[in-house]
């Protein structure tokens, strides 16, 4: 870990201020992300600015019937919260699936967004990676990729964006309120905040260098019945290699968004128009997909995943 | 004593205290934290450094150059060793390539410096700060590419690993009923809890160590030799480890860099591994290519066997024996076994728990099953008509003692296991196809020499001191049970001392020998304490007992501390063995039972529930032994579904060197596990009647649930782990 200087701001004002003043600086949340990162060296801020001091901690209910949710509400208030529970349960499902209850004790909304890949060459400061250090190459292909992404990805990169409760979000269409470093705000959909790879990997989200995540705002509810699937290789602990998050009605039409393939929740609108036909779905999702070998398996899943989900919402099992 | 017949009835057949439930006797001292492991051994070392270990980036080549001024630049940093500073260190006891030394470089993450500053953080922040620069040469690193070249392993001195009987291949050729299988089994990472580390100090040229290690006595001749010491001037003080499963055998780079350290600096220096050096800087589990091929009549009885595995190591380095079990496990007149071993540039392979065996029985029981299909027979059927009461590559030597047929009978009864389903695929309760599997568990007892002190003072005080560690099996606790036992005291009059090498040099733990031969060795110290103590008193040894804290002969009883009077009894005894182990195959047993539910769409896995039906003689302590046996059926899962050492065959290293990408299994991946023993004694391998079960659990549990899978879905998958990828287009199709 690099020496780094700390302070701890009381409002989105302050942040944003303290960001403009500093360049190499980083926000701060629960750090169970940023911290970890940062004793490998993968990130070296100069400067750290405490957000969990702002007041951004609390969900409240917008004038259309939505919910705003403060970007310091931890994973596991948002994920228990009655309202989330009741007219949002992909959501809470989605968090609850994620990490463990330790992590969500003290992981944020705004930090869980911006958690970063888990390419295991990311991880490796000694292996060539282009989201690491930029024109560097990339070492998971031709390696050990059977985590990592089949749609969106790039020649730079395959990775994924490994988190959960980010593919809910994208099901329920949420909005990023944001505030940059000039003081302005501006808000950001869901499925414009975390970029495709592209030539720039290491460039993950539509935010500005020192943006601060204030809210994330959910739009009025949309009823049917709310499903996360998660399939991985242990029960509990682990990242997804194919998530799917729902709102189906009883017939299975409605949204999809699949996580652990891509560089971002995906939702293609074609998928959606599809339901209630699994396959259908899934080869829209799955298009123009360019797997490994070692996760060309994701595909299949992608289809018997919906499908297991669809049956779901159509009741036939519990 | 040296025990060369089995015993008759001893004081330990009253079971009082041991075979008694018995809560660990250090569990409160570690629960509320004063039990001091090696990085935080505060309370012997003030103010030490910190030492932080930089491993190399290159898996092959040789180091060119250093360039330390940056890192010798950050604050706190005291002094920074690079291996170009000395020739390679010589091996130590079990280690196949050196710790520290040199310019060559044998695999990814050796030690190549160690960063000693003033605070753990400056030290890790100044070790990424070395500058290396490397010659890389290029290496094997993938097994399956040279497994077919590999020539046979070899046994010592008796040539090739290659065992044979009879005629297998005319036998094979012949038999009516045939498979021809083969299973592979992929790298294991130890994974334990407490990665390496040691807190090492000079005192002029005397060396204290306080580490982690599972063998003290081979640590301490292996550290003396390494930094060529005398053995005298080595001291070693590990009372508690947490966890090593054969990762804490040998001495490892954590031991080496923190005495030259300190010798370096003077000072006290502490090392602990960072969590991705435990993957590729230590030892692991090598993986194994393994073909069965079984002949049988109609009737289930094997005419030909043959079991050949191939394993991957470093020149020098060991098999991983995936066929010794083969060699014992079931009657076949025609046999054929046999290693081969490739030389392969990855990370040390060394020893994990039941090494060999637990790979091997992976192969064999997934086989047996496959074999049971083809017969249209029930899998505990054909074990049961298999079942040998002598070594078949040498019917002259019987068991000591083979209840097999009662662990398959007794666990297949308790598991209920005649209400399955027999379709494979046929059993389907919502999105769940369900399954149920079993495998025999089969893991050998093995007699060591192990030393114990016992003192007998006060009014009735005992204090056993060993060298032999507790490693998180509940080796104190057996140890004071024998002494309380032996003696007719309480538990709580006895304490007990480990891992100091000041003490007597016991077996250590291994090889699942540690609970058997140390409670036989406080067993013999006890025999002569109690010799003393009887004829102290006037009493017969033959015929005094010792109960309630007194010792009667007839109608006479004195209390036991009257005996004491004439000072403390002190007594330095040891265990040995004659040849009892060459005339009896002395081995445990097994029936493992496993249910698994499997996702009909998404192919995953969840073991809903698994029984354990054992033999393994006098069970000690019913709940340290059952707990070793549910961490062990737990590591058989892991095994089994996820745990896989991923290789780059490109740069030769394990890529998922830490526990997010390691994954052993979790409290939601084992809902409910049952453990049954038989009530059995074993006077043939240790005068205690008891035998190992540390390793036993793990043997075969991953068959069964290979097996479950199977049963469940319909779908052989013989590639270790069954991880959804490797049988998902093969599933039933989804409506
Ligand atoms: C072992 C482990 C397992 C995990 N498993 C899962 C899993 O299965 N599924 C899953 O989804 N996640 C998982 N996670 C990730 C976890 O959800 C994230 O670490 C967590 O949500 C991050 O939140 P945080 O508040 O701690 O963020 P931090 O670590 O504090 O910050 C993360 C990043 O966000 C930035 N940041 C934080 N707050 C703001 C803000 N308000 N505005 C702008 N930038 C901000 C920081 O600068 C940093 O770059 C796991 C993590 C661990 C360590
Ligand atoms: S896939 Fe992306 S994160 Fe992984 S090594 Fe390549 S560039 Fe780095």
């Amino acid at each position: 870990m690099k020496p780094f200087t700390f302070e701890r701001v009381s409002s989105p004002a302050q942040a944003a201020a303290a960001a403009a003043k500093s360049r190499g600086a980083r926000f701060i949340a629960g750090g169970t992300n940023l911290l970890d990162l940062m004793k490998l060296e993968i990130e070296a801020p100069t400067h750290l600015i405490d957000v969990t001091q702002t007041g951004l901690g609390e969900i409240s209910a917008t004038g259309d019937g939505g919910l705003r949710i403060g970007a310091l509400v931890t994973n596991t208030a948002l994920a228990a919260h009655e309202r989330v529970k009741r007219d949002y349960g992909v959501l809470s499902r989605a968090i609850v699936a994620g990490a463990s209850g330790q992590l969500r004790n003290k992981a944020t909304t705004g930090g869980n967004l911006l958690q970063r890949t888990r390419c295991p060459y990311f991880y490796d400061t000694n292996m060539a990676c282009n989201k690491r250090v930029p024109e560097s190459g990339c070492s998971a292909r031709g390696g050990v990729s059977r985590q990592l992404g089949i749609v969106g990805v790039s020649e730079a990169c395959i990775a994924t964006y490994p988190g959960d409760m980010a593919v809910a979000l994208r099901v329920l269409d949420a909005v990023v309120e944001t505030v940059r470093p000039d003081g302005s705000a501006r808000t950001i959909p869901i499925a414009e905040f975390h970029r495709l790879w592209g030539d720039t990997p290491h460039i993950e989200t539509a935010l500005e260098p020192g943006e601060m995540i204030t809210a994330v705002v959910l739009p009025a509810p949309l009823g049917g019945t709310h499903l996360y699937h998660k399939v991985r290789d242990r029960r509990s602990y682990a990242f997804a290699l194919v998530s799917v998050a729902a709102v189906l009605d009883a017939e299975g039409r409605g949204r999809v968004a699949v996580g652990g393939i891509a560089p971002r929740p995906w939702r293609v609108e074609a998928a959606d128009a599809a339901l209630p036909d699994a396959a259908a779905a899934a080869r829209a999702l799955t298009q123009g997909a360019s797997p490994t070998d070692q996760n060309a398996f994701k595909i299949a899943l992608v289809e018997r995943t919906l499908a297991g989900v669809l049956a779901k919402a159509r009741g036939e099992f519990a | 004593m040296k025990y060369v017949e089995p015993v008759g009835e001893t004081p330990i057949d009253r079971q009082r205290v041991v075979g008694r439930p018995t809560p660990r006797i250090e569990g409160p001292l570690k629960v509320t934290g004063r039990a001091h492991y090696a990085y935080e051994r505060h309370d012997v070392v003030e103010d030490p450094l910190y030492g932080f270990v930089v491993g190399s980036a290159i898996a092959q080549g040789r180091v060119t150059g250093f360039d330390l001024a940056e890192a010798k630049a950050q604050p706190g940093v005291v002094e920074i060793l690079t291996t170009t500073e000395m020739e390679a260190l010589p091996l130590g006891l079990g280690n196949s390539t050196t710790l520290f030394g040199g310019d060559v470089i044998h695999h990814y993450h050796q030690a190549i410096a160690l960063v000693v500053a003033r605070s753990f953080e400056e030290a890790r922040a100044a070790a990424s700060r070395v500058r290396v620069s490397y010659a890389r040469t290029p290496g094997h690193h993938d097994l399956a590419s040279i497994a077919d070249t590999a020539p046979f392993a070899k046994d010592g001195d008796k040539g090739p690993d290659v065992s044979a009987l009879g005629d297998f291949e005319a036998a094979y050729a012949k038999a009516p009923v045939r498979i021809d299988a083969t299973y592979t089994t992929p790298d294991e990472s130890h994974a334990m809890m407490e990665p390496h580390a040691t807190t090492a100090h000079w005192q002029g040229d005397k060396l204290t160590l306080w580490t982690s290690n599972q063998m003290i006595s081979w640590g301490k001749d292996s550290i003396a030799n390494v930094l060529g010491l005398k053995p005298e001037n080595v001291r070693l003080d590990c009372p508690y480890l947490g966890g090593g499963f054969g990762a804490k055998l040998f001495l490892r780079a954590d031991a080496v860099l923190a005495a030259l350290g300190s010798k370096r600096t003077q000072r006290p220096v502490k090392v602990m591994l960072s969590r991705p050096l435990v993957f590729n800087n230590t030892t692991h589990r090598p993986a194994t290519i393994q073909r069965l091929r079984f002949g049988a009549d109609k009737d289930g009885r094997m005419t030909a066997f043959s079991h050949v595995c191939t394993s991957g190591n470093l020149p020098g380095g060991d098999i991983e024996n995936g066929v010794s079990q083969s060699r014992l496990l079931y009657a076949a007149p025609n046999r054929y076994t046999a290693h081969r071993l490739a030389e392969l540039d990855l990370p040390e392979g060394a020893s994990m728990r039941a090494p060999g065996e637990a790979a091997g029985m992976m192969a064999l029981e997934g086989a047996m099953d496959e074999l049971a299909e083809a017969l249209g027979m029930d899998p505990v059927e054909l074990r049961i008509v298999n079942d040998t009461q002598v070594d078949p590559e040498n019917p002259e030597r019987k068991f000591s003692n083979r209840k097999l047929v009662e662990c398959l009978r007794r666990g297949a009864e308790a598991f209920g296991w005649d209400a399955r389903n027999t379709t494979p695929g046929g059993r389907r309760e919502g999105r769940w196809l369900i399954g149920h599997g079993m495998a025999v568990g089969f893991r050998n007892s093995i007699p060591r020499k192990s030393a114990a002190r016992v003192r007998l003072s006060g009014n009735g005080q005992v204090t056993v001191e060993t060298d032999m560690t507790d490693i998180g099996t509940g080796t104190y606790t057996i140890l004071a049970q024998t002494a309380a036992e032996m003696l007719g005291l309480p538990l709580e009059a006895v304490s007990v001392t480990l891992g100091d090498s000041d003490h007597p040099a016991a077996c250590g733990s291994g090889g699942q020998w540690g609970a058997a031969n140390s409670t036989s060795s406080v067993y013999a110290a006890c025999v002569k304490v109690r010799e003393t103590v009887a004829t102290r008193l006037g009493f017969d040894p033959a015929k005094a007992d010792f109960s309630d804290g007194s010792v009667h002969q007839g109608s006479e009883s004195r209390p036991l501390a009257d005996a004491l009077g004439a000072g403390e009894i002190v007594v330095d005894e040891s265990i040995e063995y004659g040849d009892l182990a060459e005339k009896f195959q002395q081995s445990t047993f097994a029936g493992h039972f496993v249910e698994l539910a499997v996702d009909a769409y998404t192919g995953e896995t969840q073991v809903r529930r698994m029984l354990a039906c054992c033999e393994a003689g006098r069970i000690l302590n019913p709940v340290s032994a059952r707990s070793q046996v549910i961490g062990a059926m737990t590591m058989g899962v892991g095994a089994a579904l996820t745990e896989e050492l991923a290789v780059d065959t490109r740069y030769g290293f394990f890529v998922n060197h830490d526990l997010a990408g390691y994954e052993v299994p979790v409290h939601a991946d084992i809902p409910h596990q049952e453990v049954i023993f038989l009530e059995e004694l074993d006077p043939v391998a240790s005068p205690m009647k008891a035998k190992g079960v540390g390793e036993l659990g793990l043997c075969g549990v991953g068959a069964a649930v290979a097996n479950a899978l199977y049963n469940a879905t319909g779908v052989r998958v013989r590639e270790y782990p069954l991880t959804l990828d490797k049988y998902l287009d093969k599933l039933p199709a989804i409506a």
